[in-house]
């Protein structure tokens, strides 16, 4: 030993490393390794220098830091001895990957080493490269590569074979080049060879068609020979794996000849005979068997159609099948996936049995399994199959039913042939894993439930008697709230009664019951209780005796923290409590929901692009609309108030009403967590709540001002744009309570329609006490400027005083802030006080403006501060 | 193949090979949830774990994983087969192999690998051949061992 190593043994690093008893004790020891090894490096120390790599490699994989070793592998492999280059070739493919710069400092060592005279140097050379080589290395090499696949020893040439496959992974326009060489190694006797040029003539056949046209003509019968030799050779100690040579050339061979016989006749019909001939002869009483069987099946099923083999191939599945090793029964799941696409029928003869797999208890089964089915499933096998799977979803596995329940609500969507089975095994399911169901399904559901007029006393009985029994399945739960809500009347008075059902009695109070348990319910969330307060507002009218009750209930929630339920209570209250002429037209069983709205909605998965030039063309003429500053809560007592009795047209614009009111909330709301449930929420509501009469293009609009919910322009802009669409369609003079409602805006359109391009106004901060709104307006010929003006609202009772703005934006854009109006600002929002501010932005057109703000101001006498940042500018500014 | 990994099963990582690129976070977080999901499966299950739209096949040889990350489309029961042909090469090279051998010459376990495996692909059915190849390389490395002391011994008496 050197006295002056300071290093320890490998031996005894990892000895150490495994003594320790505690992670930190073993962080310990490594960091004193990782010292030593640094102060090696730094030192440029020769003679340790493939110990202290050996040593880095053992730390890296311990999950530890080492690039500091990245150099090293580069000297060990530049150094002239093979055990030197060992260390480092080993180091670098275990340190390093294809992504760091520091490879391509190792293309020149690669080089001399591929064309060193010592084969063995050259055999590691090529292990790297096939290993890690990046696309530029691919390049640079991929000469002596070709080179070496002629070389003399096999050895080296199937490791150029690999490393090859490598090279055109990466570059496959080099596939060509390879071509020829590769086809040369085919004829080969080695089986390493052989097993390697195979590979790599798959490979070219799938980044070339030249190539694949190219082994078709030259090669296929000289592969189907090798496979014949192969499949008949007697006993060979050196490649038999239980009892037959060479199980992996007869999986390489028959996955080449599939890639040959896919989409052409004449080669599959070369292939036949050797198919058949492995198919039948093959044991398959062991694994190495039965890999080649199932290869061998995958080849049949994809070469061109042989009836007499396809049906071979499926008896061997049915046999995996019924096979008690979970491997094969798996890899059987798996081919019959693909066999159905060949032959349906054979496939369903194995139903029962896949079924059962569906219940098995390894997980990955039970997912083929599930799989399988679900493309078994057609119109005359649905019932029995879903009647099946809902019955397995009560015991299956909680991590199951996810998947479970994902696919039985897909296959009763897709193959539902009545209405009321639909709803049925929707119940069923909702009842057994309804905490599992997604969103757009129960949504679904509740489009159809309301489409299904005959069936509306039905369902809400089923609900209210599943609810009973799961209530804690959160998705049954606001089925059956909402229901109950729509239909609560039909409940008690069993109506429309179908034959098959159990007559029930349900008083109005049970009724009353059943949502008061839901919105108590601990495990309930946002949604499902604000949906029951809008179903206990319902049947405030609907019950007029539980009327008092139901007051009382909403009444709690007046203190809700959640601002949503809070509002809800409030506004509910006032309208039992205030308005009982026109409580029931407010509360009138929804229109029935538009099915092919929804579901077009649903395959679009909110169409973005059309609903966004819908939504600029309407913003145009009215997104500049100045709203009221009078919060939209107040659109509602409004309504109530000063329109005279609606007429009976007017009764869908009120529900309207009643579902956009939750808009404003959101947009108060202002945390994103809020923000982000109240967006549920609406899209709740107002997806059930669209009225037919409405056309597609103003549903799109609705989307589109849920997007872009943050602000409360959204709302209006959607108040205000069928009166838009009304005022440019119907005539002037039809003087309907809607065009009076919002008569207001239309000064505004005309006034500020020929301004060129203009923006909405946004809500830019709001709080609790305050809002501020910006108004933009753009000078014409100057693009960069834009002139906002600020308007800020007191929305509290408390006048303020020595009100101070201040706003800073980031460097690109520049800032000027005229004097504001006023440094006072009256309670309730009485007067408001404007201020103008100039913003030029340098990067006009690639960014949008962004502001942080500071209101300051005594309310009280008390100093109060309040901050924000406004991301919400409309694009373009 | 995609890469390979040797899992004790206490979790601890014995050897690792990528053949595709994954960077060291990714390593990180793959090991941890592949080692999550296999060591809990019971004995009885099928060795196939389906992960992330790979396949992992492994297989357990007393307290070691050997896993193998596939695609999809690829034979399952063929890279079962793979496995039982790396560990008997292994076996035969230090005969009858323990964990405590992988662990003190976790290098020697690469070259084996490397003999058996480039870019993802099987490069030698042959279990003979594969001791051959590594045999040569050891005494190769022997040679140049005792080449080194003799002239360091030489050097150490011409200095004396």
């Amino acid at each position: 030993m050197n006295p002056f190593s300071s290093g320890t043994r490998l031996r005894d690093m990892i000895r150490a490393i495994r003594a320790c008893k505690t992670a930190a004790e073993e962080r310990g020891v490594v960091r004193k390794e990782c010292a030593a090894i640094r102060a090696a490096v730094s030192e440029n120390d020769q003679e340790y220098r493939h110990r202290n790599l050996a040593k880095l490699m053992f730390i890296h994989m311990l999950g530890y830091p080492t690039h500091f070793g990245q150099m090293e592998c580069l000297k060990l492999i530049a150094s002239a001895g093979f055990p030197e280059k060992r260390i480092g070739y080993l180091g670098l493919m275990l340190l390093l990957d294809e992504r760091q710069e520091v490879l391509m400092l190792v293309t020149n060592s690669l080089k001399q080493d591929l064309n060193h005279t010592n084969q063995y140097i050259v055999g590691l050379a090529l292990c790297a490269l096939g290993n890690i080589c990046s696309a530029e290395m691919a390049r640079d090499l991929a000469p002596e590569v070709e080179r070496l696949l002629q070389f003399r020893d096999p050895n080296i040439r199937k490791k150029a074979a690999l490393c090859s496959i490598r090279i055109i992974k990466k570059v496959p326009d080099l596939a060509e080049n390879f071509t020829n060489p590769a086809a040369s190694l085919l004829k080969e006797k080695h089986h390493g060879v052989l097993i390697t040029g195979l590979q790599l003539c798959t490979d070219l056949c799938k980044a070339s068609e030249e190539a694949l046209e190219y082994f078709r003509k030259k090669c296929t019968e000289g592969v189907v020979k090798v496979l014949k030799d192969i499949a008949n050779s007697p006993y060979a100690p050196e490649y038999d794996i239980s009892g037959i040579t060479d199980p992996f050339l007869h999986i390489r061979l028959l996955r080449f000849l599939r890639i040959l016989g896919q989409g052409d006749a004449d080669a599959s019909d070369c292939m036949n005979d050797i198919l058949a001939q492995v198919a039948t002869k093959t044991e398959s009483n062991k694994n190495a068997g039965n890999a080649i069987l199932y290869e061998c099946v995958e080849t049949i099923m994809s070469i061109e159609d042989n009836s007499g083999l396809r049906v071979l191939a499926i008896n061997i599945l049915g046999r995996f099948l019924s096979n008690r090793d979970n491997n094969i029964r798996y890899v059987a799941l798996n081919m019959l996936m693909k066999a159905i696409t060949v032959d349906t029928q054979a496939v369903q003869r194995h139903r029962a049995t896949i079924l059962e797999c569906v219940k098995d208890s390894d997980a990955s089964i039970r997912k083929r399994a599930l799989e399988l089915v679900f493309l078994l499933v057609n119109d005359s096998n649905v019932k029995p199959l879903t009647k099946e799977l809902i019955e397995y979803l009560e015991v299956s596995d909680q991590e199951f039913k996810g998947d479970l329940t994902a696919k039985i609500c897909s296959i009763v969507e897709k193959f539902s042939t009545d209405k009321i089975w639909y709803i049925d095994q929707m119940l069923k399911v909702l009842s057994e894993a309804g905490n599992f169901v997604k969103d757009e399904v129960w949504h679904a559901l509740i489009v159809v439930i309301s489409n299904a007029s005959n069936l509306h006393g039905y369902t809400v009985r089923s609900l209210c008697k599943a609810v009973q029994t799961s209530g804690e399945q959160e998705s049954l739960v606001r089925v059956a709230v909402w229901c109950i809500g729509e239909y609560g009347e039909m409940l008690v008075n069993s109506t429309g009664m179908l034959d098959i059902e159990e007559p029930i009695t349900v008083t109005e109070s049970d009724a009353v019951d059943v949502i008061e348990i839901a919105i108590k319910r601990h495990t309930s969330d946002l949604t499902t209780r604000a949906m029951c307060l809008s179903a206990l507002l319902k049947l405030s009218s609907r019950f007029p005796a539980c009327s008092q009750r139901i007051k009382d209930i909403i009444i709690q929630y007046k203190g809700s923290l959640v601002l949503e339920l809070q509002q809800r209570s409030i506004e509910f209250n006032s309208i039992i409590e205030k308005h009982h002429n026109i409580r029931s037209l407010l509360v009138e069983r929804m229109p029935v929901l538009d099915e092919a709205t929804y579901n077009g909605r649903r395959a679009g998965s909110l169409p973005g692009t059309a609903s966004a030039s819908n939504g600029a063309a309407l913003n145009l003429p009215n997104g500049v609309a100045k709203p009221p500053a009078a919060p939209l809560v107040d659109l509602l007592d409004l309504s109530s108030d000063d329109v005279p009795t609606p007429s009976p047209s007017g009764g869908d614009f009120l529900q309207d009403l009643l579902g956009v009111d939750l808009s404003p909330a959101s947009s108060q709301s202002g945390t994103i967590q809020a923000q982000k449930s109240g967006t549920d929420v609406l899209l709740d509501l107002l997806s059930i709540g669209t009225p037919p009469a409405r056309s597609s293009s103003s549903t799109s609009d609705i989307l589109s001002s849920i997007q872009d919910n943050k602000t409360s322009s959204g709302t209006l802009e959607r108040l205000s744009s069928p009166s838009a669409l009304s005022a440019q369609s119907s005539s002037p003079a039809g003087g309907s309570p809607i065009m009076d409602l919002l008569d207001g805006f239309a000064p505004n359109l005309a006034t500020q329609e020929n301004n060129g391009p203009s923006y909405p106004s946004i809500v830019a901060f709001e709080s609790s006490s305050l809002k501020l709104m910006f108004n933009f307006s753009k000078s014409p010929g100057n693009p960069q400027a834009t002139t906002i003006q600020a308007t800020f609202t007191n929305k509290s009772t408390n006048i303020f005083t020595d009100f101070i703005f201040q706003a800073a934006v980031p460097k690109f854009l520049q800032l000027h802030l005229d004097p504001a109006s006023s440094n006072t600002l009256p309670a309730s929002g009485n007067e408001s006080i404007t201020q103008d501010l100039r913003v030029t932005n340098s990067q006009h057109g690639k960014k949008s403006l962004v502001m942080r703000i500071r209101i300051a101001y005594k309310a009280n006498s008390k100093d109060v501060l309040e901050e924000g940042q406004i991301n919400n500018f409309p694009r373009g500014l | 193949i995609h890469f390979v990994l040797l899992i004790s099963r206490q979790g601890k990582v014995r050897l690792t090979k990528w053949y595709s690129p994954y960077s060291q976070k990714e390593r990180t977080k793959v090991i941890r949830e592949l080692s999550g999901l296999i060591l809990t499966r019971g004995p009885k299950l099928c060795n196939f774990v389906e992960w992330s739209g790979l396949k992992v096949v492994y297989k357990r040889y007393a307290s070691l994983y050997f896993c193998m990350c596939i695609n999809q489309d690829d034979n399952e029961l063929e890279v079962l087969e793979i496995i039982h042909h790396f560990v008997e090469i292994l076996d035969r090279y230090f005969g009858s192999v323990c964990e405590l051998d992988l662990i003190f010459n976790f290098h020697k376990a690469y070259y084996i690998l490397d003999e058996l495996l480039i870019a993802g692909e099987l490069q030698e059915s042959s279990k003979k051949t594969v001791a051959r190849l590594i045999a040569a390389q050891d005494s190769l490395v022997e040679a140049a061992k005792e080449q080194a002391s003799s002239i360091s011994n030489m050097i150490a008496q011409a200095t004396k």
